[in-house]
C-alpha cells in the first residue's frame, strides 16, 4: 500500500458515507429499503417498507408515550464508576467516556415522570445505544429510583427494556442488579400499584431474567427479540438451526410469556388502557385508542 | 461420594500428585517387605503438606476456577445426604416436568425441619447426563419456586447448595420461559419470610445461580467461584478469543475472596488443605458448621425482619460501594 491508499482513500470514504447514510438516509436492517430520516422519525422509526421497528433514541420514546410529549427527567444519583477496575482490550472507564460522548447519557437508563392518559406515571427506559443497554450498578440504581418514586407517589411504574443483559465489566455487581431490580419491582407490587413491563428489541440475558419478565402486564413491541440465552449460544449448544421466529415477541406471546404484542404507534394507547383500568381511573382516552380496540 | 480414583490432575497440582504417588508406592512396597518406611513417609508427608500449602494459598483466579469445577469436588447431593437427615426429595413444577438438575426436597438439618435446594452436576458420564450437567431448565426454577412457597407456608428455613455453570441454554428452555422462570425464582427468594442460606459449593454461574442465591446469607467455599458470566464466555465476547480466558478470569473478580471484599457474600468457608476434592468429608463438615452458625442467628429474627433484611441487603448491592469512597 502507498500513502495514497492509506491516507487519502479512507478519508474520502468517511466523508462520502457520512453525508449519505448518517445524515439523510437510514437503511432498514430488515428489508434494506433506504428510508429518508425525516420520514422515518415521523413514522416512529418504523420502516415504511416492511414495518420493521428500528431502534430509537430514549427522548423519542418518552415523547411518544407521555401526554403531549411532555415529561420531566428524574436526576439519578451518581455512583462510583468502574468498581472492579475492569480492563479488557480497552479500559471500562474509557468505554464509558466514549458512550457518554456518543449518546449524551450518563449510562444506559433514564427515568422520567409525566402523565399518560392523564395518570401520573414513572417510566424507566433502557438505552440500547449505551453499551447495548447492559445492566450494571447505574442501571440498577435507575430502576430502584424509579420504583421508589412510584411507591412514594402512588404512581404506576413502567419499564422499557432494551438490553443485551448484564454488564460484564461490572462482574458480580451487575449480576446482583438482577436481585436488586427484582426487589424494586416487588416493592411496587406489594403496594398494589401496577407494574407494566414493555419489552423492546432486544430484551435478553440478565434483564429478561429479572424485572423485565415480572410485569403485572408484559407488553412487547412487534418483532422484537426476547429471550434468556443468546441465539448463537443456543445454536452452539444444540448444533442445529433455530426455528423461524424463535425468540421473537410473537413467539413469546404464543408461549405465554407476554400478554400483548403491539406495533409501536399503538403502544401509547395500549398503555393508557392498561394502567387506567388497573388504577380504576377514567383516562382521557383518545379516539385512536377506541378505534384500535374495535379492530 | 467421590474418591480420588478418577482424579483429574490440574496443571499446578503436578508436583503434589508426584509426591502423593511416591508415598502411595512406598506404602505399597512396605506391605510386602518388612522395611521401616515411616521416616521416609513422614518426610514426604511433610513435603507434600508444604507443597500444598504453597500451591493452595496462592491460587490464581483461573486456578481457582479449575478447582471449583474439579470433577472430584463434592457436589450438591454429597452435601445433602451427609448433612440432611431424612432427606425426602420432592419432584416437579406442577406445570410441565421434573428437572433433575435442580435438587429439591425436605429434611432435617441438625434436627430443624428445612427445605433443601441445589444444582447437582453428577460425577460420571451417566449421572452427568441424568442431571444435565447441573444446568437447570425452567421447570427446575419453577420447582425451586414451588418449594420456597412451601417453606414459607410451613415456616421451614431454606438451604440451597449452588453449583451450576448456568441455566440451560436450549430451544425448549427458551420456549418454556427460562427468563421468566429465573426472574420468578429470584422474586420468590425475596418474598419468603423464612431464613434462607445459600452456599456456593463450586460454580455459581450467573442467573442460574442467583435464582436460588438471593438469600439472607450467602456463603462460599474458599476455592469456589461466582460470576455474571463464565470466564470462557467473557473472553470470547470481550477479547474475541478463547485464549484470553485467564485474563477474563482475573478481570471478573469471581473468587470468594474478591466477592467478600465487594460485600457480595457473607462468609468464606475454609477448604481442607489441597481443596475440597482432597478431603470431601471435611469440606462437608465445615459447610455444615457454617450453616448451623448462620441458621442459629437467622432463626432469632422475626419473619418480617428476615424478609426486610434480605431485601435491604440486595438493595444495597452496588450502591454502598458508590458511597464509600
Amino acid at each position: 500500500m502507498n500513502w495514497l491508499s492509506d491516507f487519502v482513500r479512507p478519508k474520502i470514504k468517511k466523508i462520502a458515507t457520512k453525508d449519505i447514510a448518517d445524515n439523510l438516509w437510514t437503511k432498514c436492517p430488515q428489508c434494506g429499503k433506504m428510508l429518508f430520516n425525516k420520514e422515518l422519525e415521523k413514522n416512529d422509526f418504523v420502516c415504511s417498507g416492511c414495518d420493521h421497528h428500528l431502534r430509537l433514541p430514549l427522548n423519542r420514546r418518552f415523547e411518544m408515550l407521555f401526554d403531549n410529549g411532555e415529561y420531566k427527567l428524574i436526576a439519578l444519583p451518581k455512583l462510583q464508576e468502574d468498581p472492579l477496575n475492569f480492563k479488557d482490550s480497552k479500559k471500562y472507564t474509557d468505554r464509558l467516556k466514549n458512550y457518554r460522548k456518543v449518546t449524551g447519557n450518563d449510562d444506559a437508563v433514564k427515568v422520567a415522570q409525566g402523565e399518560i392518559g392523564g395518570i401520573v406515571s414513572i417510566i424507566a427506559a433502557l438505552d440500547f445505544g449505551f453499551m447495548g443497554g447492559s445492566m450494571g450498578t447505574a442501571v440498577g440504581e435507575g430502576i430502584v429510583k424509579a420504583a421508589d418514586i412510584a411507591v412514594r407517589g402512588g404512581y404506576p411504574l413502567i419499564t422499557i427494556a432494551a438490553s443485551g443483559g448484564a454488564r460484564m465489566q461490572e462482574g458480580i455487581l451487575s449480576l446482583m442488579q438482577m436481585a436488586r431490580t427484582t426487589a424494586a419491582v416487588n416493592m411496587i407490587k406489594e403496594k398494589k400499584l401496577p407494574f407494566v413491563s414493555i419489552l423492546t428489541d432486544p430484551t435478553t440475558g440478565g434483564v429478561s431474567a429479572s424485572f423485565a419478565m415480572l410485569g403485572d402486564v408484559n407488553i412487547a413491541e412487534k418483532g422484537c427479540v426476547i429471550g434468556f440465552a443468546g441465539a448463537r449460544v443456543i445454536e452452539q449448544t444444540i448444533r442445529e438451526k433455530l426455528p423461524d421466529g424463535f425468540q421473537k415477541a410473537e413467539y413469546l406471546k404464543e408461549h405465554g410469556m407476554v400478554d400483548i404484542v403491539v406495533r409501536r404507534p399503538e403502544m401509547r394507547d395500549t398503555l393508557i388502557r392498561v394502567i387506567s383500568i388497573l388504577m380504576h381511573q377514567k383516562p382521557q382516552i383518545s379516539q385512536l385508542a377506541l378505534e384500535n380496540h374495535k379492530e | 461420594m467421590n474418591t480420588g480414583t478418577n482424579t483429574l490432575i490440574l496443571d499446578f497440582e503436578k508436583t503434589i500428585f508426584e509426591i502423593e504417588t511416591k508415598i502411595e508406592s512406598l506404602k505399597y512396597l512396605a506391605q510386602d517387605e518388612k522395611v521401616d518406611i515411616s521416616q521416609e513417609v513422614n518426610r514426604l508427608q511433610h513435603k507434600l503438606e508444604k507443597q500444598m500449602r504453597a500451591s493452595y494459598s496462592n491460587l490464581s483466579p483461573w486456578q481457582k476456577s479449575q478447582v471449583a469445577r474439579h470433577p472430584s469436588r463434592p457436589h450438591c447431593l454429597d452435601y445433602v445426604y451427609a448433612l440432611i437427615e431424612d432427606f425426602t426429595p420432592l419432584c416437579g413444577d406442577r406445570c410441565f416436568a421434573d428437572d433433575e438438575a435442580m435438587v429439591g426436597g425436605i429434611g432435617r438439618f441438625q434436627g430443624t425441619s428445612v427445605v433443601v435446594l441445589g444444582q447437582e452436576k453428577g460425577h460420571d458420564i451417566e449421572s452427568r447426563v441424568k442431571y444435565n450437567f447441573g444446568m437447570a431448565k425452567p421447570e427446575g426454577y419453577r420447582k425451586a419456586k414451588r418449594l420456597m412457597e412451601m417453606a414459607d407456608k410451613f415456616n421451614l428455613p431454606v438451604i440451597a447448595f449452588v453449583d451450576t455453570s448456568g441455566a440451560f441454554p436450549g430451544v425448549e428452555a427458551e420456549a418454556r420461559g427460562q427468563a421468566e422462570a429465573i426472574a420468578s425464582s429470584i422474586e420468590k427468594c425475596l418474598q419468603i419470610s423464612v431464613p434462607m442460606i445459600s452456599v456456593i459449593i463450586g460454580e455459581g454461574g450467573s442467573g442460574g445461580a442467583i435464582a436460588i442465591a438471593t438469600a439472607n446469607r450467602v456463603l462460599m467455599l474458599e476455592h469456589s467461584i461466582y460470576s455474571v458470566i463464565s470466564p470462557e464466555g467473557c473472553a470470547s465476547i470481550l477479547w474475541r478469543s478463547a485464549d484470553k480466558v485467564k485474563e477474563a478470569t482475573e478481570a471478573l473478580r469471581l473468587t470468594a475472596q474478591d466477592l467478600r471484599r465487594l460485600g457480595v457474600i457473607d462468609e468464606i468457608i475454609a477448604e481442607p488443605l489441597g481443596g475440597a476434592h482432597r478431603n470431601p468429608a471435611q469440606a462437608i463438615e465445615r459447610v455444615g458448621e457454617s450453616i448451623a452458625k448462620h441458621l442459629k442467628e437467622l432463626m432469632a429474627q422475626s419473619r418480617d425482619e428476615l424478609k426486610k433484611r434480605r431485601t435491604d441487603k440486595f438493595f444495597r448491592m452496588g450502591r454502598h460501594f458508590a458511597e464509600s469512597k
